[in-house]
Order: structure tokens, then sequence, then C-alpha cells
């Protein structure tokens, strides 16, 4: 039995952060119906990426709203609108991000809806929260990696602003809603009542930097510094980073140097006896792995460093990384099948439960595919 | 009352991705007490970032670690294990990275709990999985990143490899974790039964690149390609990056070329107006951009492209934001204070529940500081 069986979430979110959410509460066995405008539904639905156009929609879409049903509404249209508050009614979840104001004008806001059904849990996501100048600006991730100083981390010294090359913030803020719910279910199970729980993109990429923030405020709020070549991680010392070989890449996390020089026949590296050296003098190590690193292949390095327990690693792109069997091992790939017959590879949910992967083999809805069959079995 | 108050979590992880789960079930009201070796205690007390340490522990440790206890025992001791199995009796979850067959020669594997304690929530992390030939490698952030294909992401096209700059991995794995685990209560819930939850870091960073990997599954298998600079994400068409200014940088999320080109008052090839080729020409587009961008302040672009509503930011440092009243308003910063009446200041909990946020000023425990209570407590 997966955990979540008999959960029914109803999610009125769009784009990535809710639907994520949503999705991980799917893959755990909770029932998720997605509530569509209709006619366009979820605008992810034509967010193509690289052009590429799956069966009519996005492969972002897909992605992100596998194993869920939809259920087209007018929710300015008052048939509409009692329709779905009549299947709120039966639901344990329900799931927004509209900006501030909006769920209010619509009489979906949790005030209103624990009247309706007191056990509710209802998760929100907004960008900035609700308070403060920045309330109505739009939740974006890139725009929130811009503010959060999270562009300064990744890349060189010398390089601007380097964002993460993901939607970073809405999957963090989507699992940090999953989170809450989940949290909230298990007081609901202990107590019959129901919660509001609240997540902003800020605040959830602020979280994420937990430890560098923490960093700042100790030591007096120093520019964060990232190393002038290989840099992995801006507070961490030599010789944290991923460095280029004869063939390829090689990436090596902590290490004592003067152990490294050894290893690698670099006599240069050998001087940096104290610890903290690592920090103080990264940069001058970092140079001086980088030009003794590229004398040979990552295989050569590699057939030095892993028996000496070194914590190291080739640097692997999809193809090799999916030929390996360490890959196929995972069994991280699953096929799933739409309502219409057209089946497509995604991967699956990350999290294993008593010992068994769990797959999903529900594709993902056409829009208000399941109107008429949700219609009659809630009655509507 | 906080969602998890009542729960006890037996937390015998170390390092990032298990004891971050554990921070957030604490923050979220749970108690968790720390399982620590005798005289050196858990990896991170004396893993400093930049040198950094509150008394006798980084830091980091504090950062990671606060509002939990901490209960010092010899594992190989039977004396010791004896009593850690009887406060497993009373325990709702318990976690452990150790590497496969660990547990087992120590006998605190999931079989031998589960016949103490039958309801138990039993959490893993691993780097790799449970199985397969890499099953037995050190799990580190960045060897994830660099294996798992994260590190062709980010960055602009002739960049080497670049690595998030903060420890995404263990991050994303300890959210997972949390999540596997309040699942399975709910479950418990339900049928008094407790579950095995497996995460790894491997599976967890995978899942993180669902939507891309989605993409590449069904487009081909094309390798994800960034753009040759200011890339902020392989996968989308221009505008989306990150432009310099006159003095400083602005980021720029989907705007269709047609509407900026109206606004920038530039005129654009007739090719540039085609959406598809806002993918194919992003290189091209992005150029004409940089060259429009540098000639005025981000102020000035802002005041111009904020008032028709476009998905735009200026690019902050931490002292921009921590200083904005934006930050402000949210309150997420709290003081700890550590038993030697330190403060030190970090973030709060990013999930908000019934209006209320979260905090506590309990910081990370010393070294075996809660033994002697927790025997009486529960008579061990």
């Amino acid at each position: 039995m997966k955990p979540l069986e008999d959960i029914l979430v109803i999610d009125l979110s769009q784009f990535l952060s809710g639907p994520s959410a949503s999705l991980k509460l799917a893959d755990l066995g909770a029932r998720v119906i997605k509530i569509e405008r209709p006619e366009t539904g979820d605008i992810c639905r034509k967010l193509y990426v690289s052009n590429v156009n799956v069966n009519g929609n996005s492969t972002v879409f897909h992605a992100i709203n596998r194993n869920k049903e939809s259920f087209t509404a007018d929710l300015k249209s008052s048939t509409d609108l009692e329709r779905l508050i009549k299947l709120i009614k039966r639901a344990d979840v329900v799931i927004h991000n509209f900006r501030p104001g909006v769920i209010e004008r619509l009489g979906l806001d949790y005030k209103t809806l624990t009247k309706i059904n007191p056990e509710i849990v209802y998760g929100e996501i907004s960008g900035y929260g609700k308070e403060g100048p920045w309330k109505a600006k739009p939740g974006q991730d890139l725009l929130l990696q811009s503010l959060s100083g999270l562009t300064w981390l990744s890349g060189n010294k010398s390089d601007g602003p380097v964002p993460m090359g993901l939607a970073i913030v809405d999957i963090i803020s989507g699992a940090h809603l999953v989170q809450g719910i989940l949290a909230a279910l298990i007081r609901k199970g202990i107590t019959g009542k129901g919660a509001k729980v609240e997540v902003s993109m800020l605040e959830s990429v602020i979280d994420l930097q937990f430890e560098t923030i923490t960093t700042f405020y100790a030591d007096g709020g120093q520019p964060v510094e990232r190393t002038k070549s290989n840099n992995a991680h801006s507070y961490l010392g030599a010789p944290y980073g991923i460095y280029k070989t004869k063939d390829g890449y090689l990436a090596l996390a902590m290490g004592k140097i003067p152990i490294l020089g050894n290893l690698l026949k670099c006599e240069a590296l050998t001087a940096y006896k104290t610890p903290s050296s690592l920090f103080d003098k990264r940069e001058e190590i970092k140079y001086i792995l980088s030009k003794h690193l590229m004398t040979g292949t990552t295989k050569q390095w590699l057939a030095i460093l892993e028996p000496a327990d070194i914590w190291c690693s080739e640097v692997m792109d999809w193809k090799t990384l999916m030929e390996t069997e360490a890959y196929q091992s995972l069994q991280m790939e699953q096929m799933v099948e739409m309502g219409d017959g057209f089946k497509f590879k995604t991967t699956r949910c990350p999290i294993r439960i008593d010992g068994e992967i769990l797959l999903s083999p529900k594709g993902t809805p056409n829009l208000g595919e399941h109107n008429k069959h949700i219609v009659s079995e809630f009655n509507l | 009352m906080k969602p998890l108050e009542g729960i006890l979590v037996i937390e015998f992880s170390q390092f990032m991705a298990g004891p971050s789960a554990g921070l957030r079930l604490a923050d979220l009201g749970a108690r968790v007490i720390k399982i620590e070796r005798p005289e050196v205690g858990e990896g991170t007390r004396q893993l400093a970032i930049k040198n950094l340490f509150i008394d006798d522990d980084s830091l980091l440790f504090h950062t990671i670690n606060r509002n939990k206890e901490s209960y010092t025992a010899d594992l190989k001791n039977p004396e010791d294990l004896k009593r850690i199995k009887k406060l497993i009796i009373s325990a709702d979850i318990m976690t452990h990275n150790f590497r496969p067959g660990v547990m087992e020669k120590i006998g605190l594997d999931y079989e031998t709990v589960r016949g103490i304690n039958p309801k138990i929530v039993y959490g893993v992390v691993s780097g790799y999985g449970p199985l397969g030939p890499w099953a037995k490698k050190p799990g580190q952030d960045l060897l994830i990143q660099a294996l798992s294909g994260l590190s062709y992401l980010s960055g602009s096209a002739n960049d080497h490899p670049t690595p998030m700059g903060l420890a995404v991995c263990d991050i994303l794995t300890g959210i997972h974790l949390a999540q596997g685990i309040l699942a399975a209560l709910i479950r418990r819930g339900k049928t008094q039964k407790g579950g095995l939850i497996e995460v790894s870091l491997l599976e967890s960073t995978l899942d993180f690149q669902f939507e891309v990997l989605t993409t590449h599954f069904n487009d081909g298998g094309k390798h994800p390609k960034r753009a040759k600079q200011g890339n902020a994400h392989a996968y989308l068409s221009a505008p989306y990056g990150i432009y310099k200014t006159k003095d400083g940088y602005l980021s720029l999320a989907m705007t269709p070329i047609t509407k900026l080109a109206t606004l920038l008052q530039i005129d654009i090839p007739r090719a540039y107006k085609l959406e598809k080729n806002w993918f194919d020409k992003r290189n091209e587009i992005m150029d004409l951009l940089r060259s429009v961008f540098i000639t005025k302040t981000t102020e000035q672009w802002l005041v111009l492209l904020e008032k028709e509503n476009i998905w735009c930011s200026n690019v902050y440092s931490y002292k921009d934001l921590l200083e904005h009243e934006g930050y402000k308003a949210l309150q997420m910063d709290q003081d700890i204070i550590t038993s030697n009446g330190k403060n030190i200041r970090t973030t709060r909990c990013p999930i908000r529940i019934d209006e209320e946020r979260y905090y506590n000023t309990k910081s990370g425990p010393k070294l075996g500081e809660d033994t002697e209570r927790i025997i009486k407590e529960f008579s061990l």
C-alpha cells in the first residue's frame, strides 16, 4: 500500500512549484485532481522547452503533471465554482499559487473553505510572502535566484552572476510545501483539524542557503568570494572543485593537500601543511592542481585516488551516466501511458518505501479529460 | 500545537542530508535526539567552513543541528547498545546514513529494529541506492553533482562543467527523506505499522532534473546546450538569462522577443519575430539584447520593464538582500543561543503553519549534553 492512498488532493496551482508538490503527493499514493481553466488549461502545457512538443503538450508539463486527473472549471462561473466547492468538501488537501488577493476574490481562501470542510489541509505558495514591498511581484524562478544572492555562489570569480541552471527555487518551495502538508495531515490524524500551510519561493530559497547565510552573519558580512578557477562552493577550501584532465574532467571534494600531493606526484602541493591553508591558500592550491591534473587522463587519476579513499569522481554527462550499470540498476526511468494511449518515458519518484521503488504508470491528463467521470463520481 | 509534537526521532545520521531532515522534523515540532560517538561526536562538529567555530563546534554543526539533543553511545559496546535499543522502543522515527552493511553488523538494521518496535519509521540515506556497483562508494555532494550530469546545466557554453555552489544534492535528499518519513507516519496512523524509507543522493539528484531528463528522453537524446553567455537554463529560449547593464546586472525571464523589441525600441530581423527562433537563434538574440542593456542602468531598465509587467529583476548580493525591506518583512532570521550563552544568527524554518512562523532559540547541543537526562527519563 502506498502511504497516501485514500488522500484526495485538489490542485488549483500552475507552473512548477505547486504542481511539483502535487506530483510528489500523487507518487506517494494520493489522488490528484488538477483544476484547469477551460480552453487553455495550465499555462505550462504550452511552455515548450527547446521547441519540443510531445503529444500536444510541453515536455515540462508532462514531467510535472503525470499521474494526475484534469478537471476544467471556470472559476468565474458560479456553476463551476459550486461544483468545485462540492468537490473540495470531499478533499483532504487543496493547493494553490494564485497571487495574494486573488483567491479571496474567488471565495476559495482558507477561511471560507474551513467553513465548508474544517479538516482541509490548505497549501499555498507565493513568491515573496504576503507582507512587504515585494508581495505583488511575479514569483518566477530566475527572478528569485537573482534577488536572493544565489547567483553569486556558482561559477568563478570573474564570471558575472551565474544562476543554477534548473528551476531550483520552484522545486525547493514545492518540496517544502509537501513537507508542511504531510506534517499537517499527521496532526489532522490526531486532532481531526485541518491547517493552513504556507510557503514562499523567497523563504524557501533563503532556507536553501541556510548554511551560507548563517556563515555570512558570523563572518561579519564579508562578500561571497568564488575562487578564480575551479569553484564549486565559495565557502569551502581547496581542492573542492572540478578540474580539467587530459581527456575530460575530474571532481575533487575534501582531502588533505600534502596527501594529494604525494599521491599525484605533485611536489608543490606538499608544502600546504596547515589545515587553515586549505581555505586561505585555496587559489594557489587550485592553480597548481589544475595545471598538474592536465598532465594525465581522468582514468589515470581515478586509479590513483580511489584506492586511497580520496573523494573524487569522473564528471559525466547524461549519456555517459546512463550507460553505467550503476544507473541502470537504480531503475530510475519509467514509461507512463496517457488516456489516449500515448506512452512516454520519464523519471520515477526518488523515495523507496519498504524496499520497493514507487512506479506510477498513469501519464499526463489531456485538458478536461476527467470532467465527466468526476462529475458523476462526486455527484457534482 | 506544532504538527509533529509528541514525535520522537533518533538520529544516527551525520553530515548534511540526514541531519537536515532531522532539523526540519525538529522545527515542525518533533523531539530529535542525535546519537553520537563518545569523544568525537558527529563528523560535522569539526567540519568548519571558513574556519568558523563557536566554542568547540563548527558553526556549520550549529546551523544544521540546532534544536536537537545529543546522546553519546559507543555502538560497539554492548551496554550502550542495550540502552539504545531501549530508547528505540519509545521512538517514532530513526534515521542513519551508514554505508550498506554497517547497521547489520551493529545489529540496528531495519529488520532487527522492527522486531523491537514494529511501529518505527526507519529512514536511510545512501549515496547511490541500496544496490548496484556504486553502493559502497562515498556519497558526497560534489561527486554526485559531477556524476549525475548536473554540472552541464549551469554556466555558459564554453565554461567547464559548472557545479551549483551549494550542497544541493544533500539538501534535496534530506527533503525527500523527510517527505518519505512523514508519508509513512500518515500511513502508520491508519495501519499501526511502521516502514522503511530509503533515499539516495543520486536518485534525489536525478529527480531534481526530472523536467530536463524527461525532455532528454523525448527529444531524441540531445545533450543540453547552455547559451553562449548569460545562460540561466539550457532548455529555455531567449531572453531567459542575466544581462550586464551600465552599473550592474538585470535578469530577464520568459518574455516574447517581439514585445521586448517594442519596449526597448529596437529593430529586430524578421527571423527573430518567429517564436521557434527564440530558442534556435537564442545566442544571436541574446547578443543583440546585451548590446542594448549595457547602455542604461539596472534601475532605468527596471522602471521601464516592470511597468509593462515584464518578468525581470535586479541581481542582489547577500548584503543587498539582507538589508532590504522585502527581506526584513519575512522575519526570516532568528538568534539561537548556545549553552555558554553565545548568540548565533541563523534562519528559521521556511514553512508557516496556521499563519505562524516557527522560531526556536535552541542551538546545536554540546556533545553528550543530554545523555544523563535521557537515561533517567527513559529508564535506560
